[in-house]
């Protein structure tokens, strides 16, 4: 009989193997999931994992990554600093949402005038949008206790109800012939989120997510700040005989992963996407969930895990045009990652052990 | 005297502990035999054999003449063998006698039950009603229903595990009078405790465990507490050494703190008064959950008062939180190792920061300085005897006593004015405990006052120099301990039970 014992200290080894172990098992069961579909497992894979950086159109794909892995790490990393805590923002998508209109409203209020500081206040209104949004379930919980996963996760459906109200309404083109959607930032130079290396994909928000992955990191391992957002997850009762007070923290920890999801929303509007529309928003909010816990929630294992889920996203269209995918298939083998991860992820703490001696000894005890 | 139990080479293995190796005695019908040791050293494990919980991997058991093996507790219970938990399986949402039925293989009527119940209860001294709510009766009233329900299973041995560490002195009393009468007529007893001075004033012999392994057997009437103490440790101890010295000023002082638990069914407190001077130790007992954990909570600042309910050095401090009141000087142990004074899965160093960050001057401009941390902790575990590979390993990883060793460490090297600690030896075995309270009457020698929470009365009176008793969230009035006798003690403990206890003291 199998049965689980705690390891009286976590292991180093599966802290660390449990993502590329969750990553080959994913490639397995998938493989398996996709030949059952019929298509040629091995060619999949390939086309996920491997074209995009090493193919044919590698060119332009590989610029491709860091545009999708940008607002992922940006947004997971605000989220980890949370999940960390114990404060479980699952509404990251909604922030987004907010961070990009709030940002392109401002930017779209001064239209069409040129002058330098317009980029810098819209991220600065971006930031605020996700800020304030995250703080209605923030002061719910400190307040009246409420669940704050429940509430930042309905406010995702009102946030998107807002955004169609703004394409539509209130952020509609004037000049759009009656079409859906708002002005294009691409012809507004002033407000333009713009590539910095373009062959690479980096515009200001890949360089904001690596500045935030370093600062973030620095907070966690040499900040009393980081110190208490860790000590407030383990052992909340300690933390309070420290002195961290839990509404404080739930302020700060909502604060900033609010705050960076809607920045993540501003690059986005005022850069690859362009402009406010009905289907803005494209998940990067959830599956930055995904990418926070297969980076171990440390921030520099979510600029490797932001990357391989924008690899997962770039390749899983590829197979989608190219195999004829569908793209449930992909969200699937998204949803695998996540899965695997925390199903290893008990190695860490716990190892197996043989014998149903001892598992009866375990039992009566 | 015919022989009743006899254990013979039994052994027992966890993965990476032998709890038991090769334990042999034996005890005769009537006696009362005593199972000395410190935490760890396997008494649990044996009883739990004896009572079929857990099965030995080897060696052989004799009762009553026959091989005896049982599988689990109900063909113990039905062959002769009872026992009491040190902790109570009890609803307390039920009456007495549904309690009592519900440990019974096949129960009587209700009617008969309680009839039973009183006779037993009667016949041994231990006065209970059938009919109340189990809710609302003492511990040792709750005890008294684990006694009675065992009783009337005619048992042959009775077991019992730490029976009187929630007992007042006189229901101890009460308590030993009705083993006494058991024995008397037949009944064997085995009696689980650490408490050497019970054990020489109830039992015949006594076998001494150490590290899983039988290192002798006594009479305990023939042994000073002291001698089977250095058995149970297997080292010469030395009492702490007091320094009487001069009182100084107040440093800590209490008016009238009311304040509501935090904790579910906690108890809150009412009213509590009282000073410390420098140099003074103020031992504050009572039975647990009358509040100890509130004024633990109330005086390291996780709970806070209005300002002038709490001074520290005669400036008020009620309203500031656990930094602020560690930055006044006032440090606190909680009683909770695993969770509330520590974090079990941070590292040793991470745990020397959680307390002494802002007294050693460990952050500077919101940045940790890690390497002063380690340094700190090295100091600890250096100079407090901390058994660890080294300062990063997990503070789950280290055994209860050696935590407490490093966690009391903690507080005491940050030079402070203050000290409060709940419970400073529960569950340390004897000579880390002597250390551990050899530490705390050092600081009080150099001027810090000092307050001891504790359940262990010989520990308070050991240490102390003021004794006060927490009684359903309310403080008697501190008295010198000098000159205190144990009769004092009790009626100070029985408080809202003290008519009861006294009557039947009496």
């Amino acid at each position: 009989m199998l049965r689980l014992e705690k390891r009286p200290n976590p292991s180093r080894f599966w802290l660390y193997a449990t993502p590329a172990v969750a990553v080959a098992l994913t490639m397995f069961v998938g493989g398996l999931l996709f030949a059952l579909m019929g298509k040629n497992p091995f060619e999949v894979i390939r086309t996920i994992f491997w074209d995009p950086v090493f193919g044919e159109f590698a060119f332009y794909l590989r610029g491709q990554l860091l545009v999708k892995a940008g607002p992922l790490i940006l947004i997971a990393i605000g989220l980890a600093l949370g999940f960390r805590a114990g404060i479980w923002n699952i509404g990251a998508e909604g922030q987004y949402i907010m961070g990009a209109i709030c940002g392109a409203a401002v930017g779209l209020a001064v239209f069409p005038t040129e002058n330098r500081l317009i980029f810098p206040v819209m991220i600065v209104a971006g930031a605020f949008g996700g800020w304030a949004w995250a703080m209605i379930p923030a002061i719910l919980k400190t307040r009246f206790n409420t669940n704050e996963i429940l509430v930042s996760l309905m406010l995702v459906y009102v946030a998107e109800t807002i955004l169609a109200k703004a394409a539509t309404g209130f952020l509609k083109n004037p000049e759009g012939m009656g079409f859906p959607g708002s002005r294009n930032f691409s012809s507004f130079p002033a407000a333009r989120n713009s590539y910095i290396v373009e062959s690479l994909g980096l515009h200001w928000g890949g360089v904001a997510a690596l500045a935030t992955a370093v600062l973030a990191y620095i907070l966690l391992t040499r900040h009393i700040a980081g110190f208490q957002i860790k000590l407030a997850g383990q052992a909340p009762r300690a933390a309070r005989f420290h002195g961290v007070s839990p509404a404080r923290l739930v302020v700060m920890c909502m604060g900033i992963s609010g705050a960076l999801a809607g920045l993540a929303g501003l690059f986005e509007v005022a850069g690859p996407a362009g402009q406010i529309s009905i289907d803005f928003n494209t998940g990067y909010g959830f599956t930055a969930i995904i990418v926070a816990f297969l980076g171990r929630l440390n921030p520099l294992g979510i600029v490797l895990a932001g990357i391989l889920m924008a690899l997962t996203y770039v390749g899983g269209e590829m197979a989608a045009t190219n195999l004829g995918l569908p793209s449930a298939a992909i969200q699937v083998f998204q949803g695998m990652l996540l899965f695997f991860l925390l199903a290893v992820d008990v190695l860490t703490n716990y190892r197996f052990r043989l014998g149903a001696g001892a598992a009866r000894a375990a039992g009566v005890k | 005297m015919t022989e009743l139990l006899r254990v013979d080479g039994v052994t027992k293995a966890y993965p990476g502990v032998v709890a038991n190796s090769d334990v042999s005695f034996s005890i005769s019908e009537g006696e009362v035999h005593a199972l000395l040791g410190e935490n760890g050293a396997g008494k649990s494990t044996l009883v739990k054999m004896i009572y079929g919980l857990v099965r030995p991997d080897s060696g052989s058991m004799t009762f009553r003449g026959q091989p005896y093996h049982p599988a689990k507790p109900a063909e113990a219970r039905r062959l002769g063998v009872a026992m009491v938990f040190q902790h109570f399986s009890l609803f307390e949402a039920l009456d007495v006698a549904e309690n009592v039925a519900l440990g019974m293989e096949s129960p009587p009527p209700m009617r008969e039950l309680a009839g039973r119940i009183r006779a037993v209860s009667e016949e041994y001294g231990l006065p209970l009603d059938p009919t109340r709510m189990v809710g609302d009766l003492s511990a040792g009233e709750r005890q008294r229903v684990e006694i009675i329900r065992c009783l009337l299973q005619d048992p042959k041995l009775l077991i019992m595990d730490e029976p009187t560490s929630v007992l007042t002195p006189q229901e101890v009393e009460i308590l030993f009078r009705t083993l006494r009468q058991l024995s008397a007529e037949g009944t064997a007893i085995l009696y689980i405790s650490h408490k050497l001075e019970e054990i020489r004033a109830l039992c015949d012999e006594a076998t001494i465990l150490r590290r899983g392994k039988v290192v002798a057997t006594c009479t305990p009437r023939d042994r000073t507490a002291r001698e089977m103490a250095e058995l149970m440790v297997g080292a010469a101890l030395t009492p702490p050494q007091r320094h009487p010295g001069e009182k100084g000023e107040v440093a800590l002082g209490l008016s009238d703190l009311s304040v509501d638990s935090p904790i579910p069914f906690g108890t809150s407190l009412k009213g509590v008064s009282f000073t410390v001077a420098k140099g003074e130790v103020l031992g504050i007992a009572g039975v647990a959950g009358n509040g100890q954990d509130e004024l633990l909570l109330a005086l390291s600042g996780e709970l806070r008062v209005a300002p002038d309910k709490l001074r520290i050095a005669s400036a008020p401090a009620g309203d500031l939180g656990p930094a602020e009141r560690r930055k006044a000087g006032l440090v606190a142990a909680p009683e909770d190792r695993y969770g509330h004074a520590a974090a079990p899965d941070m590292s040793l160093v991470e745990n020397a920061f959680l307390t002494a960050g802002v007294r050693r001057g460990l952050v500077k401009r919101g940045f940790i300085d890690w390497a002063a941390t380690r340094a700190f902790a090295e100091e600890v575990i250096a100079e407090y005897d901390v058994r660890t590979p080294g300062p990063d390993v997990a503070a789950r990883a280290l055994s209860g006593g050696n935590l407490q060793k490093f966690l009391i460490g903690r507080e005491l090297n940050q030079s402070p004015s203050v000290i409060v600690i709940n419970q400073p030896t529960w569950g340390v075995d004897a000579a880390a405990a002597a250390a551990i309270r050899q530490a705390i009457l050092d600081r009080a020698a150099g001027g810090a006052a000092v307050v001891v929470i504790s359940q262990d009365l010989d520990e308070l009176l050991e240490v102390s120099d003021s004794f006060a008793v927490l009684n359903e969230g309310r403080l008697t009035k501190p008295r010198p301990v000098l000159g205190l006798t144990m009769d004092e003690i009790g009626l100070m403990m029985g408080g809202a039970h003290g008519m009861e206890v006294a009557h039947h003291a009496g």
